[in-house]
């Protein structure tokens, strides 16, 4: 049984059409990257998987069950994954620690002294330690992506949803963002994540999707995507960003 | 994409969709009749309700007062109007100036401080009091003597007061990278407050500003311990002479209709600015 699958997926905000039947498989360990310009429906893909927007057509499944349907209980299927956004969104009323202990403990029921422990394995996996007690706001962009990440995966989520995390950062501070997904997904977790960074959806990805105009174009492993894309779209893209 | 048209699927989750809006919609009815309908039969099966009813709930008596009361309440809506206005501005003056960092205006800035700190410490009636019977012994020339003048300048005095610092604690709430954005494009300080700060600290407490706001509309009725003969007054006064105390609700009501629109305006106000302003607003 596949973790998500989408199946004539629509999203329109008034006339304006986001997304247009996409469909899409998602296995265990899978790691899928979305790629395609600024506007072809990568965010508003991965918020509609989250059940941040309603869709309005198609299919959500998610561990085999609809999640589409308007009388799942959302809370439960957001508990089971994870999202970071471009923007961080960090609470910066929190420190990182509280922003990473939050959820454990209001949401799964741990512990506080469980969910610092954990909380502060992963931080300084990620070389976070010595930042813990600080806020947000006091760290440099990286660091604090690095923190929206650890504060992700300390739900231990199912699925990890990432929506451009790198894209505000400057070259430098992206790759030890991304070194922590690479572990991450060396790891075994399963995430989609929407990027700009084609060396790194090439090295990681096993699966790559490019979206143009809130439609999947065109999907495959990165070998085929990358090298002999079909679509003259697709090429047209890759043109440009690589 | 225009042949696009709902799936049997889609239509079937659109009407679970409704049929939930529908539960959602009758669990609220349900809910306020039951609490009403508890609170009204909690109220007229208690011992003293006939002896309520009958001092607070007259209908004679209501009917009697209502065009005294109707009368009188312009004077309170009047009064409030330009209290208000002259309250906005002084309020965002004195809210700049303490926020300001000009070395020519540490003067203003100190009186600013110590304005803040000894208006809010006492009491309006007393403000009241103290203008609407002090100014007038003066005895200075050209100074008006009217007690609703008074009162009313008692009222802009204690509540720009208040004011200043609601509107205060919103500029701080202000993020400081705003601050560094606007600078880093050239503008001054002055001109940063203007057209970046101010637009979006003003937005951010338009829900305290109402607080503040629907509060000055009820101390209106503190002008009638100056003999303003306004609502309150008139209240009291045809309560006094015939021992019933229903134009007190009476009154009541006006100042409740009164501050409802308010309410509501600025509501809508606030869920307009959210629409535009944030993305997935949820």
């Amino acid at each position: 049984m596949s973790l998500l699958s989408l199946s004539g997926v629509r999203k329109a905000y008034g006339d304006k059409v986001v997304l247009d039947d996409v469909s899409l498989t998602i296995d265990h360990h899978d790691v899928v990257c979305l790629i395609g310009s600024s506007g072809s429906g990568k965010s508003t893909l991965l918020r509609c998987i989250d059940l941040l927007e309603d869709i309005d057509d198609g299919v959500i499944s998610f561990e085999g069950e609809e999640i589409s349907d308007p009388r799942v209980d959302a809370r439960r299927v957001r508990s089971r994954i994870g999202m970071v956004f471009q923007a961080y969104n960090l609470f910066p009323h929190l420190t990182v620690l509280e922003n990473c202990t939050l959820a454990p403990r209001k949401v799964h029921g741990v512990s506080r002294a469980e969910a610092a422990e954990r909380a502060m394995s992963l931080l300084s996996r990620f070389g976070l330690a010595d930042q813990a007690a600080k806020h947000p706001d006091r760290l440099s962009g990286g660091q604090q992506q690095r923190a929206a990440l650890v504060r992700a995966l300390c739900n231990e989520p199912t699925l990890l949803l990432l929506d451009e995390i790198t894209a505000a950062l400057d070259p430098e501070l992206v790759g030890e963002v991304l070194e922590i997904v690479r572990a991450e997904a060396a790891a075994g977790t399963t995430m989609i994540l929407a990027t700009h960074e084609m060396d790194f959806a090439r090295d990681v990805a096993t699966h790559v999707c490019f979206l143009d105009q809130g439609r999947i174009l065109e999907q495959g492993p990165p070998s085929e995507i990358f090298t002999s894309p079909r679509e003259e779209r697709t090429r047209q893209f890759l043109r440009r960003v690589l | 994409m225009s042949q696009w048209s709902p799936s049997r699927h889609e239509l079937d989750r659109r009407r679970v969709r409704s049929r939930l809006r529908a539960r959602s919609a009758a669990i609220a009815t349900l809910m306020t009749v039951v609490v009403f309908a508890l609170v009204v039969v909690g109220l007229t099966s208690s011992p003293g309700w006939p002896r309520v009813h009958e001092a607070f709930f007259n209908g004679f008596h209501a009917r009697a007062v209502l065009p005294d009361i109707w009368g009188a309440i312009w004077l309170n809506v009047k009064m409030f109007l330009i209290a208000e206005a002259f309250i906005l501005v002084i309020a965002m003056l004195i809210a700049m100036a303490r926020v300001s960092r000009s070395p020519w205006l540490t003067p203003v800035r100190l009186v600013a401080v110590v304005y803040t700190d000894v208006i809010r410490g006492i009491p309006t009636i007393l403000l009241v009091l103290l203008l609407g019977f002090g100014m007038p012994s003066l005895g200075l020339q050209g100074l008006p003597i009217s007690a609703f003048f008074w009162a009313t300048v008692a009222l802009i005095v204690s509540y720009s007061a208040y004011v200043a610092e609601v509107f205060r604690a919103g500029m701080e709430s202000v993020h400081p990278s705003q601050w560094a954005s606007a600078i880093a494009l050239g503008l001054s300080r002055g001109q940063t407050l203007r057209h970046v700060v101010v637009p979006q600290a003003v937005r951010r407490v338009v829900p305290p500003l109402l607080n503040d706001f629907v509060s000055l509309q009820k101390d209106t009725a503190l002008a009638s311990v100056v003999g303003v003969f306004e609502a309150v007054f008139v209240a009291r006064d045809y309560g006094n002479y015939n021992f019933n105390y229903t134009p007190y609700v009476v009154v009541s009501c006006f100042f409740i209709a009164m501050t409802i629109p308010l309410a509501r305006l600025t509501d809508w106000l606030a869920a307009r600015a959210r629409r535009r302003e944030f993305a997935g607003a949820l």
